[in-house]
């Protein structure tokens, strides 16, 4: 752990890449073929995953970051002002000698279900029936869960496109590392739903949606939110129907790209108390499921300033005074958010575990993420 | 701070990561100290604020947390549809009711604030909002709903929150943001749509985590005080102070920026030396929101 503050007059923060556990991140980027950041929200997960997709660039791979929500000037940044595309856009300004390119798409959660539905369905009339359908619309933005598997499955159609050897994904804020994980298995879970059979029980032709309509539980969710509602749901239900299987099928390959070796979870947080423990319950999911944790990135931490001299006498109050306290703070927060991270380094064992400081600037070019990328890969 | 936010109901809204746990004790805090009767509700699940708000004497203060799953089978309970409440909760199909109804879940909480509201046991009920992006769903949810449930309980449930939200005099949405760049512009962005899209009255925008600590010397007064040091502990003292000069910088023009882009008052909170607050921490900026040394403009 070496540092040396630069120049103060820059107003820079000192350069400090401090890493514990014997593997590095540049060796994570470098060998995966799937880059998962996991955490919660506010941490720099997005601008985290775009300073990997730039290293992995300037290092000779061709790499793509999906994002869910950036910032506006994040996005700007990476040349996504244009706003939601489901379609990867090569950012211009990241050269490499080695071949690299970096490439930036946003999720488009509806978008990329319509596709699946799009692939899966027999004939153009069902997929009119589905995507018109208003209990569809409603599962493809709003259904818990369906942003992640969304997620799971943009990454897993990058990895199988030629363009790109390196997909690296920001994922939707969540506390549960799971929410992510299984989230192809939402799908699942739903289709073997009972009342999902149930309403998809063959009743005589062309009366299909009274004839469920009449069981009693439907009519019970009737009274409740209304018949149309409940027509529309079953409508959905039975313009599914005959493709289950191939969604099905779907989902179990992106639940075992997400378990394949290749694939590396990296988990983001921030050096408090909260996040840190959110942290630690996120990798120790993983861990439960088997699921190795490639790395964890502490964002956020107040710098290291060096020593003050006890030599140094204040000599009551004045100008020194609250120099020597405005060093002796900081390292106080420093000091404390250090303890606070500590849990998260105890449980990543061999992974590295990178911290990265605070910025006296916002980040909102290429160049502030480069200067991020300097301290990640040194 | 005591007309603005003394009574009724108060959302907390805020992305992830800016504190609004915080900000929903703090606020609590400062008004049971005030002598308050005050109720938090806590909606995703959290078990931290019980720790952030203990009981204290002379002090009238709850924290309830609410699952919308809970929510729904009391609301069809007490309206009538008992057994169906307990055939859909056993079925597990709650799940598939929120999605043929998208914003149901949203609206039975926002059904239950307005109940704990209207009971009469308390001035001032808290709501520690939604995580992430979802502030304005969950505001706007009730809306939707109304447009798309044409009749039942869920559509007069949805009616009494509409009711609620719109009337400036029982409800108020505070925003919270931290003093940066990207989360002032977010707060703004929120702010217009929740204006646009929910008409809920804005109450004071929160910022939390501002740096109010005593004023470095300038440049030159620090060159004349660092004279004799040795070489160490100048480089510290002088990149230290430039740092903090720099995030100060940042955080006024940040500020700046949100006195530009939404004139509301603005209650601040002070960022405290620690990795993470404790109870007497929340204590200390309520007793500071009180006393008006952290307050409004």
């Amino acid at each position: 752990m070496t540092r040396s503050p630069r120049d103060a007059s820059t107003g820079s923060v000192p350069s400090e890449a401090e890493t514990s556990g014997p593997g590095s991140i540049a060796e994570v980027v470098r060998d995966a073929s799937v880059v998962v950041c996991c955490g919660s929200g506010g941490v720099g997960k997005t601008t985290t995953a775009a300073v990997l997709g730039m290293h992995a660039a300037r290092a000779g791979r061709r790499a793509v970051v999906v994002t869910i929500d950036p910032a506006k000037r994040l996005a700007d940044a990476l040349g996504l002002e244009a706003g939601l595309s489901s379609e990867p856009q090569r950012i211009e300004g990241v050269a490499s000698d080695g071949g690299g390119e970096l490439w930036a798409m946003m999720l488009d959660t509806a978008a990329t279900f319509d596709g699946l539905v799009r692939t899966h369905a027999d004939d153009p009339e069902q997929v009119d029936r589905i995507l018109t359908n208003p209990f569809y619309r409603n599962m493809a933005g709003a259904m818990s869960g369906t942003q992640e598997y969304m997620a799971a499955e943009t990454l897993h159609a990058l990895h199988h496109d030629d363009r790109f050897d390196l997909v690296v994904v920001d994922t939707p804020p969540s506390r549960n590392a799971l929410d992510f994980l299984d989230a192809p298995g939402v799908l699942s879970r739903f289709l073997d739903h009972k009342i999902f059979k149930l309403a998809m029980l063959p009743t005589r032709s062309g009366l299909k949606i009274f004839g469920a309509a009449a069981q009693p539980i439907f009519k019970a969710i009737g009274k409740v939110v209304g018949s149309d509602v409940l027509a529309d749901s079953l409508a959905f239900f039975q313009a599914f129907s005959g493709m289950e299987t191939g969604f099905r099928e779907r989902a179990e390959d992106v639940v075992a790209l997400l378990r394949a070796e290749g694939t590396a979870f990296v988990v983001i947080a921030s050096p408090r108390h909260d996040t840190i423990t959110e942290a630690v319950w996120f990798a120790q999911q993983l861990l439960d499921q088997d699921v190795r944790l490639a790395a964890a990135i502490v964002n956020r931490l107040v710098p290291d300033f060096g020593e003050v001299s006890d030599d140094v006498s204040v000599g009551g109050p004045g100008d020194l005074a609250v120099l020597v306290a405005n060093v002796a703070e900081l390292r106080a927060i420093r000091d404390a958010e250090l303890a606070a991270l500590q849990p998260l380094i105890d449980l990543a064992g061999d992974a590295p575990v990178a911290l990265l400081p605070l910025l006296d600037q916002d980040v909102h070019d290429l160049a502030a993420l480069d200067r991020i990328g300097a301290d990640l890969f040194p | 701070m005591r007309s603005s936010i003394a009574s009724g109901v108060v959302i907390v809204a805020g992305k992830g990561g800016v504190g609004k746990t915080t900000v929903t004790a703090v606020l609590a805090r400062a008004a049971a100290r005030d002598g308050r009767r005050v109720l938090v509700v806590e909606l995703d699940g959290k078990p931290a604020i019980d720790d952030l708000l203990p009981a204290r004497d002379g002090e009238s203060l709850e924290v309830v947390h609410v699952s919308a799953p809970d929510a729904l089978e009391e609301y069809l309970n007490d309206h009538g549809f008992k057994r169906i409440a307990k055939r859909l909760n056993r079925t597990g199909v709650i799940d598939m009711i929120g999605t043929a109804a998208p914003g149901i879940d949203d609206i039975v909480v926002l059904g239950k604030v307005k109940q704990f509201e209207r009971s009469g046991d308390y001035d001032l009920v808290v709501v520690d909002g939604p995580a992430a992006g979802h502030a304005v769903t969950f505001l706007t949810s009730a809306r939707g709903l109304a447009d798309a449930v044409r009749g039942g309980p869920i559509r007069q449930q949805s009616d009494d929150v509409l009711e609620l939200l719109a009337d400036s005099e029982r409800c108020q949405a505070v925003l919270v943001a931290l003093p940066e760049t990207t989360p002032v512009n977010e707060t703004i962005e929120t702010a217009f749509a929740l204006e646009d899209e929910v008409g809920i009255r804005l109450g004071p925008i929160v910022v939390n985590g501002v740096d109010d600590g005593v004023p470095l010397p300038d440049e030159e007064a620090e060159a004349a005080a660092l004279d004799g040091l040795d070489d160490n502990s100048v480089r510290a003292l002088v990149a230290a102070a430039a740092y903090r000069r720099s995030r100060r910088a940042m955080e006024a023009e940040a500020l700046d920026r949100l006195a530009t882009g939404l004139p509301l008052a603005r209650i601040t909170i002070p960022a405290l030396p620690v990795a993470g607050l404790s109870a007497e921490d929340i204590d200390t900026l309520a007793d500071r929101l009180v006393g008006g040394s952290g307050g409004g403009s």
